[in-house]
């Protein structure tokens, strides 16, 4: 069974919110129409957003690290919103896992959005239905696109290349292995949603020098071992020449 | 949880409504075995009913204005497999109708069919009604409080104790309602009705302060370091990554002082229980239609606020993720 997820990488995501402007252009120019924005240059602007970048900081200054946080729908293998819709507007896809909404059916009850703990559901102030990251399933399926740009449009926009889009549940995919060597993890696992996008943690990122990388040797690589190697006390051929 | 009145409303009145008709029918059980004087069908049964139906739609109407597409209303019936709140979409109406008949029966003297049991006991087509509404009155309870109670990660919801405060609330507000109308429709009962309207708002204070006693020791299960997944003591958020207002921030958080929630509730613990209780009592000494009916007023007054508050408290976790905004 396919599952497709995200995997973003907290390692190299800058925060620069592409993915957050390019999941809103996508998606509010797509067939299901537009996201609505309310007084978007008033003193009290609101909108309906599939992805967020949200930051955090980490630890105690001086050793801090900020963290950039992309939060979207994790399409739970569980989700808990899906059995409490009323409608069954809201449903999980079998053939690859991606958690839709029917806005067709929807009543704009809000209690799909209660009842996810990770607040990654926003009614639409005009059209009254609940609204969420689809996956891109406009566009990832889009055979009049070439192979390449059938991804998510976040994926496709960010440029450090945080965003993974694949199947989680082969184990031979980008993500599947991402996930495997990089220790990627779940959000809020105690509530046993089982999200299929995970997370990539920091990583320590280390330059390992060795003594003789210190100082400058003549023949480093002693190549015809017929130089004697020189004491470091000795002038080098740095000290003698101009090259 | 920011409390929506539409939803205040819809709880509260129909949990008065179902408190309504049990009472009404427990009259009509208790005259079966003679131990309460048999009413009149028009004056007391159907007009009770009428009365328990009119509480019934208010509620329904507040209700709809808790949806973005009301229209599409109908298509809330459809998930009952999995949804309590599709299982109560079908109750509320089952049990309307079911008050409907009842109060019917009732008004045009429905006396056939009649089942005999034993030498004295004879069960007519009112009864039968009745027995089924009370299912339902029951299992309308049971939906409502379990909306709430299935959330689990609504920790403040997840438990019992919700079902069980919205049956003995609503029963209690009931019997409450049943007193000031038995003092138009058949004064014998005031002290039978207000009698357990007392009981069962005594037994609902112990259960809601057991509820509020377990929701204060509630740990929190996410916190940002499960929110985020990272495992160091010391996180903070700088920015929720937006600057106006959103859904999340809107939804989710009713945006008001702890002193706030604190009037609200010490406002209901007295709204709901001690003075109406008090004012029930010198309604009785003083025979005095206007004091039961203020009981009633107060205590229902004293529910919506209960009810703000349970909304209020609830603390949901996507909370965690919006914490700052720059």
């Amino acid at each position: 069974m396919t599952q497709l997820a995200l995997v973003i990488d907290l390692n190299v995501c800058v925060g620069c919110h592409a993915c957050v402007t390019s999941c809103k252009e996508w998606n509010t120019s797509g067939i299901a129409g537009y996201l609505t924005d309310e007084r978007p240059y008033d003193a009290d602007p609101t909108g309906t957003f599939f992805n967020r970048v949200q930051t955090f900081e980490v630890g105690e200054y001086p050793n801090t690290q900020t963290v950039h946080f992309p939060k979207s729908c994790l399409h739970c293998e569980d989700p808990p919103c899906v059995p409490v819709c009323p409608t069954g507007a809201s449903y999980k896809r079998a053939e690859d896992g991606i958690v839709l909404v029917d806005y067709d059916k929807c009543i704009g009850c809000k209690y799909c959005s209660w009842a996810c703990p990770y607040g990654v559901r926003e009614v639409d102030e005009r059209q009254k239905v609940m609204k969420k990251c689809t996956l891109c399933v406009d566009r990832i399926y889009d055979e009049a696109l070439p192979v390449t740009d059938r991804k998510p449009a976040c994926v496709m926009a960010c440029p450090t290349n945080a965003r993974l889009f694949g199947d989680v549940h082969d184990p031979e995919s980008e993500v599947s292995g991402a996930i495997r060597d990089r220790g990627g993890y779940q959000l809020m696992p105690e509530w046993g949603t089982h999200p299929a996008n995970h997370y990539l943690p920091r990583r320590k990122t280390e330059v390992v020098i060795q003594p003789d990388e210190l100082v400058r040797a003549d023949n480093p690589l002693k190549v015809d071992g017929k130089l004697p190697k020189p004491s470091a006390k000795e002038p080098a051929l740095d000290d003698v020449t101009t090259w | 949880m920011n409390p929506a009145f539409s939803v205040i409303l819809l709880t509260t009145l129909i949990g008065a409504a179902q408190g309504l008709f049990l009472a009404l029918f427990t009259v009509e059980v208790y005259s079966l075995f003679d131990v309460l004087s048999r009413q009149d069908g028009r004056t007391f049964y159907a007009a009770g009913s009428a009365v328990a139906l009119v509480l019934l739609g208010l509620g329904l109407v507040a209700s709809f204005f808790h949806l973005g597409r009301p229209e599409r209303g109908w298509r809330a019936a459809a998930r009952w497999r999995t949804s309590w709140l599709s299982r109560e979409v079908i109750v509320l109406p089952a049990f309307m109708g079911a008050v409907l008949l009842y109060g019917a029966a009732h008004g045009f003297g429905l006396s056939a069919p009649e089942v005999s049991i034993g030498a004295s006991l004879v069960i007519g087509p009112t009864v039968a009604i009745g027995a089924v509404a009370t299912m339902l009155a029951a299992a309308l309870f049971l939906c409502t409080g379990m909306v709430y109670a299935c959330i689990k990660f609504l920790q403040e919801w997840a438990t019992p104790l919700t079902v069980v405060n919205y049956t003995l609330l609503g029963t209690a507000s009931g019997f409450m309602v049943a007193t000031v109308f038995t003092a138009y429709a058949a004064p014998g009962l005031i002290g039978f009705f207000a009698g357990w309207a007392a009981i069962f708002t005594g037994v609902a204070l112990a259960t809601r302060a057991a509820s509020l006693v377990r929701n204060a020791r509630l740990k929190p299960r996410s916190t940002l370091q499960t929110a985020i997944g990272i495992k160091h003591p010391r996180i903070a958020q700088t920015t929720q990554g937006f600057m106006g207002g959103s859904f999340n921030t809107r939804e989710f958080f009713h945006g008001r002082a702890s002193g706030f929630l604190r009037s609200i509730k010490w406002s209901f613990l007295v709204l709901v229980f001690p003075v109406p209780l008090v004012v029930l009592a010198a309604g009785l000494a003083w025979q005095s239609v206007l004091l039961l009916s203020l009981a009633c007023a107060v205590q229902y007054v004293g529910l919506l606020a209960e009810r703000w508050f349970f909304f209020a408290q609830a603390n949901h976790p996507q909370n965690i993720y919006y914490q700052a905004i720059a």
